[in-house]
């Protein structure tokens, strides 16, 4: 074997159990890989040593026939999720130097399936962004380039050091979170896959809570199957996050490559935005065309409260923030900033420990709690969520199975490009994402194809509730039809 | 339920009668293993910070789980209560900046709190009963504690009671008296207590009350009310109030107006001072706690613990007054508290033997009570057994020994021979009554022969009677059996 770093999951997985190739051998040339790309900035933290210890007990397991389903893959972990005794800074510095005392319950699911962890994947602060500029670490630079240029491009965000590092071939899968389209949006961007199940499907116990009810814990991989089988582990119910839900977990993986045919697919024409761009509205017309091909039934359907979507999560979801992070108050925990008193010490050490986008949504969150804004603002907000929900309730009632969308309206841009004026320009990256956060369903980013400029482009799969199995097989479907997207080359090394 | 002017309870002021108008918020802290939404302890007292859980500390991902006991402790008390319950109730978030408030948020019941309107009955005096109305109860986190008297420079914090389950308890303002006030903490901690659901310590701080007091001329409107927060004592609650009403009174009668505020009581001072008005107040910014699903409740949940309920003060009374034949003064008094409601109902049923329930309550609350008070103990604390009262009263019924006998003999019990049997002391030590008609007579014989005036004195004014009484029961040491004494004396007095 050449270059293990090229392999899938679903393939090192299959090398390890042959014995073909050691655990260390993998985390090693994992650990060599990123240590080569420093310059993309996608890890915060590097856990080298650990993740030979934890490979080399993968070996003696492995050597004893007792693999478990991760049994020495090496991956790695947004630095929202907490890790016993690894620092863990949502990419704030305001937790700068956290090292929490506890593990959060997706990152344990992992690692007693035997998963290895290489490190701590940068983000945009707090998980607040879309294009992982807003991480106190630097911005995370996308392994993508557009041919004949060295303009470096963004990622995505907030999982923008997961979908870089998949994509660099800096771990054979990570761990993300979207709220908005934290996991598609930056997916979509890098050419890997990135599904954010059912809210509820994964426990957020551990997870630096961003908007808690829209935040879900999702994997970004290099392929359909390999997403597939990091889902199975990191979901279950968790007693520990009341809003888990407790219902069996599937084999995700025995629904990747099933037959999609009779299935119906809704093509929902508030999606058709104006002044979208020509590939993405092509790409859309060519998702439809591989799924009818594969036998699937297309409908188009009507979700008419999408339009007032972006505008309501960005009232909900600063509001949920606001409250949030008030515990980043220099009290027990994280940065301190002496003051003259107390809330002197709060006013300088949230000022000094927060950025600029963060406190922005601090700001905006607080204000549509604010009494007399609370009807106008939140409670409105929520009943626009309600009818979002019941857009998506009706047309699953009329028999679609799922509804095919753009994932983003445009390729990777370059960073600094977007939002410097003015943040809406950024916050509208999540236009297709942000309704399935709304309504709690599940949605799957699966690469389909190029952007003019050559740069990955992706579609979305929104599903029922808890149906994330039939995702999995449509994005399979899209995944084989579409023209295979080649990794970026290394031009860091 | 009255609100209107109860004429007897008016304060005079210099322009004419003034009422005052009192509502309570009472937080009770619930009686529970764990906190609120985290498995640390909730007990009292350990060493700063010492039942702490990362919940409690808000750490970085941390989630709240409702306690399943606690909101079971708060549908009993809402029962008791006789309280609506809501079977669909959820939690908000308070949200404001305190070093003892980790989360930076309390989690809370604003909107749709988990019991709504009930009514306590309140005995004011043994003639007077008032109904105060409950307006709510929802249940909500305690903070931690502040401590800024451990260093020159800098403020500690204690979070062992962070995230401990309270119920706040609204009452309407349906109280017109710093007695009733009084009395209906009294009242409700004693139903609380009966509960199980709060221990009731205001000393450590279990049981907290912010009053609510507004003053107006009978028959007028409310006036503004301002809030006196956290008094610790119920005789405080009661200086409290009357501090406030005559501050307000004398405010409004010079002509100037009650502002909306929170008020600090100060015992030392005997004053009430403002902690800060309405423009100062916080904006809580109040949402539903996204972290927690609402409350849902089915109505069997709330039969079975409703079926379950102990028997309440006032039904306990009313069965008192019913079964036991006692005055309602007496039934008051011994269901005040359940634990020597308890004592009374075992000293009257011991050993399987009727006895006289009044007699029982008589000593419970006489002789045993003062005794119980002289030691800062209620009667159940004291060393003293049901039984040794049941005895002591059996004694007397049998006309085994008299009541002045009875008396001795409980000090005995109190002071030397604490776990002793009454009936064998009275044995051991003699002081059983004498009833031989004999020993009896001969003794009245010797007084009436030592002193012929008195007899002579006698004939014209029966009253002498009680002073050959009290002679012949020198002469026995007390054992004289009074009644034969009397007759004796009767007969050969001629009177």
């Amino acid at each position: 074997m050449t270059d293990v770093t090229e392999l899938t999951l679903a393939a090192a997985r299959a090398a390890l159990v042959k014995r073909e190739i050691s655990a260390v051998e993998l985390a090693r040339a994992q650990i060599a890989a990123l240590e080569a790309a420093r310059v993309l900035n996608c890890y915060i933290s590097e856990t080298p040593e650990q993740a030979l210890a934890a490979a080399a007990s993968s070996d003696a397991r492995l050597k004893r026939g007792e693999a478990r389903p991760l049994e020495g893959i090496p991956l790695g972990i947004k630095d929202l999720y907490c890790t016993k005794g690894v620092k863990t800074t949502a990419g704030s510095r305001i937790l700068e130097n956290f090292v929490p005392t506890y593990e959060s319950t997706v990152t344990a699911n992992l690692w007693r399936d035997g998963a290895v962890m290489l490190g701590k994947l940068n983000l945009d602060e707090f998980a607040m962004g879309s294009s992982n500029e807003t991480s106190y670490f630097g911005p995370v630079i996308s392994p993508w380039r557009r041919p004949g240029s060295n303009v470096k491009l963004v990622p995505g965000g907030s999982s923008g050091g997961s979908a870089a590092a998949v994509a660099a071939r800096l771990c054979y899968g990570a761990t993300a979170t979207d709220t908005g389209g934290s996991i598609r949006q930056p997916a979509a961007f890098t050419g890997t896959v990135g599904i954010k199940p059912t809210y509820g499907r994964c426990s957020r116990w551990g997870i630096v809570a961003f908007a808690s009810s829209l935040d879900q814990a999702g994997p970004i991989a290099r392929s359909v199957c390999d997403a597939a089988i990091l889902l199975r582990s990191m979901a279950g119910h968790d007693p520990r996050d009341s809003t888990s839900v407790d219902r069996p977990v599937p084999d995700y993986m025995a629904a990747v490559g099933t037959s999609v045919r009779g299935k119906v697919i809704g093509i929902p024409k508030e999606y058709r935005l104006d002044g979208m761009p020509p590939e993405i509205d092509k790409l859309w017309g060519e998702g439809v065309s591989w799924l009818k091909a594969a036998g699937a039934k297309i409908v188009e359907i009507s979700l008419p409260h999408t339009r007032y979507a972006l505008p309501a999560y960005y009232i909900v979801a600063p509001a949920e923030a606001s409250s949030n992070l008030a515990r980043y108050d220099g009290v027990r925990y994280g940065l301190r900033v002496p003051g003259k008193d107390i809330i002197d010490l709060y006013e300088k050490t949230r000022a000094a420990g927060f950025g600029k986008e963060v406190r922005r949504r601090i700001m905006i969150g607080t204000y549509v709690l604010s009494a007399g804004y609370y009807d106008a603002y939140y409670v409105r907000a929520q009943k626009i969520r309600t009818l979002i929900k019941r857009d998506f309730e009706a047309a699953f009632a009329a028999g679609v199975d799922a509804i095919l969308t753009p994932a983003t309206p445009s390729a990777a841009f370059g960073l600094g490009e977007k939002g410097s004026a003015d943040p809406v320009e950024m916050y509208l990256n999540d236009v297709f994402t942000v309704t399935v956060n709304m309504a709690g369903l599940p949605g799957i980013s699966v690469p389909a194809g190029r952007s003019a400029e050559g740069l990955p482009l992706a579609l979305q799969l929104i599903g029922r509730a808890f149906d994330e199995e039939t995702l999995f097989g449509l994005a399979s479907a899209i995944e084989q039809s579409a023209p295979k997207i080649e990794p970026p080359s290394k031009w860091w090394t | 339920m009255t609100t209107q002017g109860r004429p007897s309870k008016l304060i005079k002021g210099a322009t004419g009668d003034w009422e005052v108008v009192i509502g309570m918020e009472v937080h009770a802290q619930v009686v529970s293993k764990a906190k609120l939404f985290s498995g640390a302890a909730a007990e009292f007292g350990g060493a700063p910070n010492s039942h702490v859980s990362l919940v409690d500390a808000a750490m970085p991902g941390m989630l709240p789980v409702i306690n399943e006991e606690c909101v079971a402790q708060a549908v009993r008390s809402g029962l008791g209560l006789k309280a609506k319950i809501n079977l669909r109730s959820h939690f908000d978030r308070k949200n404001y900046f305190y070093p003892d408030l980790p989360q930076g948020y309390q989690i809370s019941q604003y909107k749709n709190p988990l019991v709504g309107e009930g009514t306590v009955s309140v005995d004011v005096s043994p003639s007077e009963r008032i109904e105060v109305g409950i307006e709510r109860l929802h249940l909500e986190q305690d903070a931690g504690k502040s401590l800024h008297d451990q260093s020159a420079t800098e403020s500690f914090v204690d979070l062992n009671r962070a995230g401990v389950g309270l119920m706040e308890i609204v009452s309407k303002p349906d109280m017109r008296s710093a007695e009733e006030a009084k009395a209906y903490i009294t009242k409700l901690r004693t139903i609380l207590r009966y509960l199980g659901t709060c221990d009731g310590n205001m000393e450590q701080g279990s049981l907290r009350a912010d009053v609510n007091v507004s003053v107006r001329r009978p028959g007028e409107p409310l006036g503004t009310r301002c809030e006196i927060k956290n008094v610790n004592s119920i005789r405080f609650i009661g200086q409290a109030i009357e501090t406030e009403a005559r501050r307000q009174i004398g405010v409004l009668e010079d002509g100037g107006v009650i502002d909306q505020e929170t008020r600090l009581f100060d015992p030392n001072r005997g004053e009430t001072r403002s902690m800060r008005s309405k423009e100062e107040a916080h904006d809580y910014r109040y949402f539903p706690d996204p972290d927690l699903l609402p409350l849902e409740l089915d109505q069997a949940y709330v039969d079975a613990l409703a079926a379950a309920l102990p028997e309440l003060p006032d039904a306990k009374k009313a069965r008192f007054i019913a079964t036991h034949g006692l005055p309602a003064y007496d039934a008051s008094v011994l269901v005040a508290d359940k634990e020597t409601a308890d004592y009374f109902e075992a000293a009257v049923a011991h050993g399987a033997r009727s006895r006289d329930p009044k007699a029982v309550a008589n000593w419970i609350m006489g002789d045993v009570a003062a005794y119980a008070n002289s030691v800062g103990l209620s009667v159940p604390q004291t060393h003293l057994k049901p039984a040794q009262i049941a005895a002591l009263v059996d004694l007397i019924a049998a006309g085994t020994i008299s009541g002045k006998i009875a008396k001795d003999l409980l000090v005995i019990l109190i002071e030397e021979d604490k776990d002793g049997d009454p009936a064998a002391i009275v044995e051991a030590r003699g002081l059983k009554q004498v009833t031989d008609r004999g020993a009896i007579e001969a003794a009245v014989d010797a007084i009436i022969a030592a002193n012929p005036d008195k007899v002579a004195q006698a004939k014209a004014k029966p009253s002498m009677l009680g002073w050959f009484v009290g002679q012949v029961m020198k002469s026995t040491g007390g054992k004289a059996n009074p009644q034969a004494v009397n007759d004796l004396l009767k007969g050969k007095l001629g009177i």
